[in-house]
């Protein structure tokens, strides 16, 4: 096991397109924790995850594996293992070969091979496997194979590269569970690239969201999704995203309240900075959360929701309308049941929001208004 | 039987069906007349052909075949085919081998490494490919005389290499750049040097193509005509088409034992083929990464 610790890590590929990928990356992996690294494509996750593995070398900037320098180390003096997104099995060896691919470089004696496949092989469903080709497997055994050859090596540290991308959504599921069930048994320090926020979500013990080469936030998942720190974290974590309502910050009788065109909702206090209390006027962009708002038959004087369509999914709904005028504010409210015909386009309903829901960003910077 | 269907799915009549076999059956009989025609030579023993249509010889006879295979030399009384035989084997068989294994880590770094010149490396390779091999017949000949290499197999299997080892730099950069370089950084981060990937992953992976790059650098050499014509002027240093053209002389031509010796020259070739087409099987990178 091993805790990680990243210091002001940037990388550029060099060329005629030139790009700065890293931008100064600092990043605490605690010993033992499963960290998601996520964030959409070009954000600079693989690249992390591959100067982490030696297989990118930083410009700049440490890389410490506990109190070892592994900076400019080799991938093979790391102690690491991972998990390629295309799996990446030796094809012309056996599955049996495949996993004792790594221990026979490392001159582990034959028996001690022999007994850590018997032991790994059966916790992956890959006893049967073990004399076939990585060609006679299906794309969810290839992806246990990566696995287990990752295992059995028992590394320090292992690393994951969008593991589930070609997988089936069924699938996809399945095997989340089966890592989530391998990290609680190892106990070992992992860490795991998706662009997929239910991936991230429900894997991480810690979540850093990555974006143009910096780390937006870095916490756990639940607080990084109530919480976000940037317009960039909220937008990108919960489905259907985040309203985003641009807006202005008034305080109306001691108490803050955010206003934008068909909407006026009051703001909890934790959401705010020390500075905003004592701010009268200025400029927000208002987040909601399309699961944080109640719909009900319209009463006077609350936000009106004006339906424009409703996506039914089965156990949920997401209804997309306006606020205010039938041309106002673009807004959609996530609603439990799946019947999309419980509202009908032309409906106005209101909507209430309540203040600890509601997120406010500055126009400018995207920061949050308490961060 | 299913009515065959046309390459846009739609079904044929029987006329068109008809005339499509006819047409494939006259380019086969094209194809095949003249190869037909050098089994008969090689099987007609003193027979003359003059005038005949179809390659059917009035008797079989293994005849050419014997006497081919049996040429011995007129003043010392040693065995020439064999001799020339071994000839084409060791020279061909060595100008693959030179090549590939001069290739092979060549192609490679080309594939993977990026370095000041390599652009510019490619692009002369693929330029050496451009000119015909008699081209540089002149510079060549002058070069083997200073280096006492005319007339020996070594200098000819040198000469080969030259056109050989950019070809195969050529066909096999492109195998490995198919290679998907996820399966070398695996191996590296399991514990790997770069040689040892190399060496473990990314040369197994490229088998099939280094043994048909093999097969067609041996082909070019055991074919190869011009070159070892000029090169070489003692009857015991001849390759095999060399020692074949001496059957049609300026003055007559021995037809039979110049087809016998053709067959001849093609058996290996052909058995060659034979063997490498089970390596030649696509997809033995198949499975090793997504799919």
């Amino acid at each position: 096991m091993a805790s990680v610790s990243i210091r002001a890590l940037r990388k550029t590929y060099p060329g005629a397109k030139s790009k700065t990928i890293l931008k100064g990356i600092d990043l605490e992996i605690p010993e033992g924790a499963f960290t998601v690294l996520v964030g959409p494509s070009g954000c600079g996750k693989s690249t992390l995850l591959r100067t982490i593995a030696g297989l990118e070398r930083p410009d700049s900037g440490t890389i410490h594996f506990g109190t070892r320098d592994v900076t400019r180390a080799e991938p093979r003096d790391r102690d690491i293992a991972m998990v390629f997104q295309s799996y990446a099995l030796y094809p012309h060896l056996s599955v049996r070969e495949n996993l004792a691919f790594g221990l026979e470089l490392r001159k582990t004696p034959r028996d001690e091979i022999a007994r850590r496949i018997d032991e790994v092989a059966p916790q992956l469903g890959l006893g049967e496997l073990l004399d076939r080709l990585p060609a006679q497997l299906s794309g969810g055994q290839r992806q246990r194979v990566a696995m287990g050859r990752a295992i059995v090596r028992r590394p320090s540290l292992f690393l994951f590269d969008e593991p589930l991308s070609n997988l089936d959504a069924a699938l996809r599921g399945e095997v989340r569970v089966q890592i989530r069930r391998l990290h609680q048994r190892l106990r070992a320090t992992m860490i795991y690239v998706t662009h997929d926020q239910v991936e991230a979500m429900t894997l991480a013990d810690q979540l850093v969201v990555l974006n143009g080469g910096v780390v937006e936030q870095a916490g756990t998942p639940i607080d990084v999704y109530e919480r976000p720190r940037t317009r960039f974290v909220a937008g990108f974590l919960g489905m259907p995203a985040m309203n985003f309502i641009d807006g202005r910050l008034a305080v109306v009788d001691g108490v803050v309240r955010a206003r934008a065109a068909g909407i006026d909702v009051a703001v909890a206090d934790d959401r705010l900075g020390d500075r905003d209390t004592t701010i009268g006027d200025r400029k927000v962009v208002i987040g909601i959360r399309p699961q944080d708002v109640q719909l009900s038959a319209i009463k006077p004087g609350g936000i009106d929701l004006r339906v424009e369509l409703v996506e039914g999914l089965g156990f949920e709904s997401h209804v997309h309308g306006t606020l205010g005028l039938p041309n106002g504010t673009p807004f959609v409210a996530r609603v439990e049941g799946g019947d999309s015909r419980a509202h009908a386009p032309g409906d106005t309903l209101a909507l209430e929001v309540d203040p600890g829901d509601v997120h406010l960003f500055d126009p400018e910077t995207g920061l949050a208004t308490w961060a | 039987m299913s009515a065959a269907l046309d390459e846009t799915g739609g079904r044929r009549s029987p006329i068109e069906e008809a005339l499509v076999h006819v047409a494939l059956v006259l380019a086969t009989i094209a194809a095949l007349y003249p190869v037909l025609w050098v089994v008969s030579l090689a099987l007609s023993h003193g027979e003359s052909s003059a005038g005949r249509v179809l390659p059917i010889p009035e008797h079989l006879s293994l005849g050419n075949f014997r006497e081919v295979v049996g040429t011995h030399d007129r003043a010392t009384g040693a065995w020439i085919f064999g001799r020339q035989l071994a000839n084409s084997l060791l020279v061909s068989l060595s100008t693959a081998a030179v090549g590939v294994a001069i290739a092979t880590p060549a192609a490679y770094a080309l594939a993977r490494f990026r370095f000041a010149g390599r652009e510019r490396g490619v692009f002369l390779l693929m330029a050496t490919q451009m000119f015909p091999g008699v081209a540089t017949l002149v510079p060549l000949y002058l070069i083997l005389e200073k280096l006492h290499l005319l007339d020996s197999r070594a200098g000819l299997v040198l000469v080969y290499a030259t056109t050989a080892v950019p070809f195969c730099i050529m066909q096999l950069r492109s195998a490995f750049e198919s290679i998907p370089v996820d399966l070398e950084e695996a191996a590296m981060v399991d514990g790997a040097s770069r040689f040892q990937a190399f060496l473990r992953v990314a040369l197994p992976a490229a088998r099939p193509s280094i043994a048909v790059t093999s097969l067609f650098a041996f082909m070019g050499a055991w074919n190869e005509f011009i070159l070892a014509a000029t090169l070489l002027s003692r009857e015991e240093a001849f390759t095999l088409p060399v020692a074949l053209q001496r059957y049609v002389g300026e003055h007559g031509a021995s037809w039979g034992h110049f087809a016998a010796g053709a067959l001849i020259v093609s058996v290996p070739v052909m058995a060659l083929f034979y063997v490498a087409q089970r390596h030649i099987v696509s997809g033995l990178t198949a499975g090793g990464v997504k799919g």
